[in-house]
Order: C-alpha cells, then structure tokens, then sequence
C-alpha cells in the first residue's frame, strides 16, 4: 500500500502521465500530472532529476549529500518527506526494486 | 499599452471537432454546433501546436465533441508530444473502436480523461442519448488499462445521479484510475435548457458534499478526487478559468480562441480565428481576451473586495446570463444583488417536475 511510510530501500519512479521537464519560453522546471501542474524548487529538482526508478531513496539522498556536502541524514529526512508527498498524490509510485 | 504583457496560458483546450455520438443534455458544447466542414484542417492545428509551445503553453487537453472522430488524433499528439507539451485525451469512449487508442498511446499521450454518465447501465445510457453507451466505455476502460495509459474518471452529476457519487468512485478504482473527476453541472449552453431536469435540491447537494469527503478519506494516497462545485448554492463564485485570459485558452473546431468554453455566449465579443492571427498575438493583444483581464474591468462590489484577486468576480457567462450584463458580479456571490434571484431559480428548478431532457442535436437554435 502507498500509504506505507517511505523507507531508505523504496525505489521511487515517475510513473505514466507524470513528468519533469525544463520549458524553455518560461526557463524553468515543470512537475506535470493529469491536471496538475508543480513548480517545484531547486532543491526539489535536484531530488526528481534523481528519481529514476533504479536508485533507492537512500542512494539519492546519499548523492545529494555529497554533492551539495550536506549532513546526510537531515538530507535523507527531506528526501522522504518530499516522496511522501508525492506518493499521497500519485506523481511518484514504488518501483520493484529489480532483483 | 501601458498594461504588462500577460504571461502565456498554461494550458490550450483544443476542441477538435463538435461532432460526438452521445447527446448529454448539459453538454458544454454551444447550442450551435460546428459541421465537420467547418473543421481546422490538420496542418492549421500542427501549425498551433507548434505556436502553443513556442508560447509556453505546458498542457494541451484534446478534446470536443469526440476527439477520437478525428482521424489525424495520433498525429496530433504526435506533434503535441515532441513539442514538450503534456497532452490529454478527453474522450466519451463512444464511437470508435477501442484498439484505436493504441496509436494514440503510442504517439506518446500522457492521460486519457474518460467520461460516464453513471454507474447504471440503463440510466447512464438514457442520460447519454445512445443504448450501450456505458458497455462501449467499459470495453475502452479495459483498453486503456492494457495500454498502462494514465486514466481521470470524469463524472458529471446532477439530480439524476447525485447520490452515485461513492459508487462512481468504486467504478474508479475498478477500472484502475489514478484520479476521479466529480463535476457538479455548470449551467450554461444545453444545460441551461435543462436546468429544470437537472439541478440538484439543496439537500442533494449536502449530501453529495458529505460523500465527497467520505471518498477523499477513503481512497487519501490512492486516488485523487476533484471536484467541480454546484455554484448556484455557493456563498462565493468559482474562480472561473483561474482569471479570464489567465491560464487558459481554448480554441474551437473552427478555430475561434475563447478565453473559455462559454464566452462565446457574451454576444458583444469578437473572437479572433487562429485562421488569421498568431495565437500569442490573440492572447496578448485581442479584444475579447482583455475585456475582463485582470481587475480593471471591475465594478463593486468585486473593486474593492478583498477576494477580487481570488475568484476574479466569478465566471462572465454567469453574469450575462442573470444580470444581462458580463461585467457584473456573478450571481454566485453572495454580495450580488442577484444572489437571492440564484438561489431561488436553484430552489424552483431542484423541485419542478421534470419530463424529459432536451437532448444535445445538431441545428437547434
């Protein structure tokens, strides 16, 4: 179930009918779903470009962690929080993790 | 021009074609429906595509009529899906075969808006005008699923089948839907012929505003529920279209560019055709876009009210169509002085004695 809490193995994927894309006549990032439109932040961002349907959400907030040399559990924490949310929503979904 | 040019719709409505099997009697088709010779060709809609994008425009919704009739549908989103644009398919699910969406969803279409009529067979066909109507969406419901396409449930309500809101939800998640769309009626067009048949009683309403609630907590983290609000018993207009000429631009089969589905009901506007101007010219210079833009068209009581950047004063067909006047405050609100008039045209049409529905034709006038 979805409502499951997100765990550090969960492998979030954009699924069908959601995507994230960079419009070039406004400059700027898009989440889009059937209706829904998100402008999300930069740190949002560099979280969805992540999110591929192979890396776990460890293994992200581990990368961004690095990269932005950030304490990796404060950015773990945001990395759930914010797949949480989008899970509720159904612009993200778990991925089988592949065997 | 002293104004600031606006920023570009975030959405085009692309009303391919009037023509549909299903007869609803609250289409939001206009009374008077385009032939199919009157019809944009395929390099004119290519051509606005093209224009959409370069715009910024981020979402085209296919749609009509039925947008499945028209035969250049995968080209269509085709093009929609290599200019960047997310695109949707609004469809009855009537009158083609079903394995036909399969070129559509390998064109790349992003989500398929299906709609019902109810969750009984014999009433949601006599609703849609056509025996086996609700059989043939549940066949395209199967395709879709097969397809793994995204799919909206959209349910339009009203007081033949208001209390089936918990059950058109179930039918949702039979048929696999990631979101579900309840749409009370907006009376305008058809509907407003039928309102005596369709308006819901107040009671209807509370009831169906409790169902609503009941659902959403049902269903939290598995299913999105939207919903459209039955205005007539509202205390606050709707924020219609988010702002007249805001976000959205809407262009029909022949190709007027409407700033919604029903401005073409507010006889002194003039529509520009993609036929003869670039859309982002429309959108930023025509006439009927910047009639009711912004608040500078406003009078009070929306002026100086503190909700003006909110709902924007409401929807202007609403206002034509009670006060003869769109630049009126929408009877919705309860500062009109039309307000009480609303209601009490809601309360008379809830309880008259309905026979049978004026059904969506072509050629009535």
């Amino acid at each position: 179930m979805s409502a499951a809490p997100v765990r550090g193995d969960d492998v979030p994927a954009l699924p069908r009918g959601v995507r994230l894309q960079f419009n070039e006549a406004r400059g700027q990032w898009f989440l889009q779903g059937p209706e829904r439109v998100f402008e999300p932040d930069e740190i949002a961002v560099e979280i969805l470009k992540r999110i591929d349907g192979v890396r776990t959400v460890d293994v992200i907030a581990r990368g961004l962690a690095a990269e932005f040399a950030a304490p990796e559990d404060e950015i773990s924490a945001d990395v759930a929080a914010f797949v949480t949310e989008l899970l509720a929503i159904r612009m993200l979904e778990r991925r089988e993790p592949s065997a | 021009m002293s104004a600031p040019a606006p920023a570009p719709p975030m959405a085009l409505l692309a009303e391919l074609t009037h023509r549909c099997a299903l007869k609803c009697p609250y289409c939001s088709n206009p009374l008077e429906l385009e032939r199919r010779s009157s019809e944009l060709d395929t390099s004119t809609w290519l051509r606005l595509i093209d224009e959409a994008a370069a715009m910024g425009v981020l979402q085209i919704s296919f749609s009509g009529g039925e947008p499945m009739l028209r035969p250049d549908i995968a080209v269509l989103v085709s093009r929609a899906v290599e200019r960047g644009l997310y695109t949707n398919l609004i469809t009855s699910g009537v009158g083609f075969a079903p394995e036909a969406l399969e070129r559509v969803a390998q064109a790349g279409l992003d989500h398929v808006q299906l709609s019902v009529q109810g969750v009984e067979d014999a009433a949601a066909d006599h609703v849609a005008g056509l025996p086996g109507s609700a059989a043939r969406k549940r066949l395209l419901a199967g395709e879709i699923a097969r397809l793994g396409l995204r799919l909206t449930l959209n349910a339009v309500v009203h007081r033949g089948n208001v209390a089936q809101i918990p059950a058109l939800v179930r039918l949702a998640e039979d048929w696999g839907a990631a979101r579900v769309e309840i749409a009370h009626v907006q009376y305008y067009g058809w509907a407003v012929a039928n309102r005596d048949r369709l308006m819901p009683t107040r009671a209807q309403v509370e009831r169906a505003t409790a169902d609503l609630a009941a659902e959403r907590a049902r269903t939290a983290g598995r299913l999105v529920i939207d919903a459209v609000l039955p205005d007539y018993y509202a205390s606050y207009p709707k924020p219609c279209m988010g702002g007249w000429g805001a976000r959205h631009i809407n262009v029909t089969p022949a190709g007027k560019a409407l700033p919604c589905h029903a401005a073409e009901t507010i006889p002194h506007l003039v529509f520009d055709n993609v036929r003869d101007r670039p859309l982002a010219e429309i959108w930023r210079d025509s006439a009927a876009f910047n009639a009711y833009r912004g608040t500078d068209w406003m009078r009070d009581p929306c002026r100086s009210c503190e909700r003006r950047e909110r709902d924007f004063g409401g929807c202007r067909c609403q206002a034509l169509l009670f006060a003869g006047d769109a630049a009126a405050t929408d009877p919705a609100c309860r500062l009109s002085p039309l307000h009480a008039d609303m209601l009490a045209v809601a309360t008379r049409d809830s309880t008259a004695d309905a026979d049978a529905y004026v059904f969506r034709t072509p050629g009535r006038r």
